[in-house]
């Protein structure tokens, strides 16, 4: 993707507000979290909160979601068709994105989850991205060689598996419901989701039968 | 112009000064409406300090990945999918 793309790039100088030891977009984001309090855009408190909110979550709710779809064929189905209000369901607040869409994997589909923009990404049920995600090689490389990419990451798909890449361009925000692996029919709700990685659920593994260490 | 599931349509290859959402690389391709969403606040004034207004409609718009990328190293059931404002979309 061409940095043109950015369009609010071309609208601002470019002019360095570091401060010693400070890396330059914190600094510029300090800067902007200034003027917005100090225009009384937004309230400290709130910027406060609402960054605790956001490191706060981690991709074991996202997990929950996945296992209980595991067992569940209706709690599937309704996760689906709107994913947001399953996630409530199971007592997890899915944030302030409009919508939330699962994708379900299954023998003969793969889906992928990249956002080529910028980093649009479902934190609410998986915590912060990685910074690989946010890198311009896979936001890049995952649109034009998606199986390239899922390779470099240990997936190797069958040629008759229909690859699905989902491009998260806008309002809506997408997580995968990976594929439950074979030999854990025995397994409680619990112990599957411990099998849930968050990388199963950009889609770019698959969770194995044995939780990870 | 407002499109329905199973629509063909066509992303329009015009260029755009500004933030937008219309990844460059769909500008031009056909694809067809794989789900209708909601009318969502259009990104490209909000990013300005507007309000947004009026809301446009999101669609899901799905892409044979051997119709958007030459030489595509995949199969050729794999799809590519974008949400493209209505603004955007063009009768294919």
């Amino acid at each position: 993707m061409s940095h043109d793309e950015h369009g609010h790039d071309n609208h601002h100088d470019h002019d360095e507000i570091t401060t010693d030891g400070e890396p330059e977009a914190a600094a510029r984001v300090r800067a902007l979290e200034e003027l917005l309090v100090e225009k009384g855009v937004v309230g400290r408190d709130e910027v406060r909160r609402r960054i605790d909110w956001l490191v706060s979550r981690t991709p074991a709710d996202g997990a929950r979601l996945v296992a209980r779809a595991w067992v569940d064929p209706d709690f599937r189905e309704r996760a689906v068709a709107d994913a947001k209000a399953a996630a409530l369901e199971l007592g997890v607040d899915a944030g302030s994105s409009p919508v939330l869409v699962a994708l379900e994997n299954t023998d003969v589909v793969h889906h992928v989850v990249v956002c080529t923009l910028c980093s649009c990404y479902p934190r609410a049920l998986l915590g912060p991205p990685p910074d690989w995600y946010k890198s311009l090689p896979y936001r890049s490389r995952a649109v034009s060689d998606p199986r390239g990419v899922l390779r470099e990451f240990g997936v190797e798909l069958d040629d008759d598996v229909e690859l699905r890449v989902v491009d998260s361009t806008a309002d809506v925000r997408y997580v995968v419901i990976p594929k439950r692996p074979a030999g854990t029919e025995g397994l409680s709700e619990d112990e599957l989701a411990a099998l849930v990685t968050r990388d199963s659920m950009i889609g770019v593994a698959q969770p194995s039968a044995r939780a990870p260490t | 112009m407002s499109f329905r599931l199973g629509d063909r349509v066509r992303v329009s290859a015009r260029a755009h000064d500004g933030h937008h959402r219309t990844p460059g690389y769909l500008k031009g391709k056909s694809g067809t409406v794989e789900r209708v969403h909601d009318a969502f606040r259009n990104p490209e004034t909000r990013a300005y300090g507007a309000d947004g207004l009026p809301a446009e409609r999101l669609y899901r718009v799905g892409f044979a990945q051997d119709e958007v990328w030459r030489d595509y190293g995949g199969g050729s059931s794999d799809r590519i999918y974008a949400d493209v404002f209505e603004h955007w979309l063009e009768d294919a």
